[in-house]
């Protein structure tokens, strides 16, 4: 069945900063197990938390949505989620539910460990 | 299959599938396939699959509260308004019914996760209509025309 590899592809500290690469198409299926990782990831309050969308062919709403609660997360704590990488099509998901305006988004990993 | 003309429908594809959200990716290239084939540019073809794949999503996560193995019909036709072409999506369920006026997007200044999918649709597709089957379940007819640009030689 397509869809059931994992979109996890790596989860790796940077000094404070934890930096989390997904890869293929979050959507629906995917959502619950980027969420998972995302919060345990969040539970161990990095400064920064990079999220690498280099590899994303895709993402929905809830994939958007599961962002929007780690930015909460993040936030909650005084820490920074900072979004990387994105294509034109993901980008385009952003813009249309206009949060492209919400996140900060960088072009790349190092600049958004820099941002 | 009938040939497009005004007022005519051409039925690209009928897909039967059940719930679980891992058929939901073997829905969207199907959709792209439909919408480049009606002409669709590849920005708006990636937006009305997004669209559709909102619309099915809404089915199996609100419809049928998560439950797998329940059934989804998607239908895709090209159909003509006023001489420009279109993509009409129908999608049947058995789901529980509700109000079609009580569905409705959240505003975007209001930023939290859920009820993005909704505001997806209503902002890509041209038509988005909800009405109650008989005896059960929901239909959503979701319909988008193609937008004329000048460069694709319009007048």
């Amino acid at each position: 069945m397509a869809g059931s590899s994992s979109c996890i592809k790596e989860v790796r500290q940077d000094g404070s900063a934890a930096v989390v690469s997904l890869t293929g198409e979050i959507d629906l299926h995917h959502t619950p197990e980027v969420h998972k990782t995302l919060v345990a990831v969040c539970d161990r309050k990095p400064t920064r938390l990079v999220v690498d969308l280099a590899e994303v062919t895709y993402i929905d709403s809830s994939g958007i949505g599961t962002l929007v609660e780690v930015f909460r997360r993040v936030n909650g704590y005084q820490g920074k989620l900072v979004l990387c990488g994105l294509n034109e099509r993901v980008r385009g998901v952003f813009e249309i539910t206009k949060l492209d305006r919400f996140f900060k988004i960088c072009n790349t990993q190092a600049e958004a460990l820099a941002a | 299959m009938s040939q497009t003309g005004p007022g005519c429908i051409e039925r690209l594809a009928r897909l039967h599938f059940t719930s679980e959200t891992a058929n939901m990716a073997r829905v969207r290239p199907v959709v792209e396939e439909a919408a480049r084939r009606v002409g669709f540019s590849e920005a708006e073809t990636v937006n009305v699959a997004l669209a559709i794949d909102e619309a099915i999503a809404n089915v199996i996560r609100h419809g049928y509260e998560g439950q797998p193995g329940q059934p989804i019909e998607v239908t895709l036709e090209r159909i003509e308004r006023s001489g420009r072409p279109g993509l009409q999506v129908i999608i049947c369920d058995c789901a529980r019914q509700v109000d079609p006026e009580h569905i409705v997007g959240r505003p975007l200044d209001d930023v939290r996760p859920g009820g993005l999918g909704t505001h997806i649709m209503r902002t890509v597709m041209d038509e988005v209509e909800y009405t109650r089957r008989q005896p059960e379940g929901m239909q959503l007819r979701l319909l988008k025309i193609v937008t004329i640009t000048a460069s694709s030689g319009d007048g």
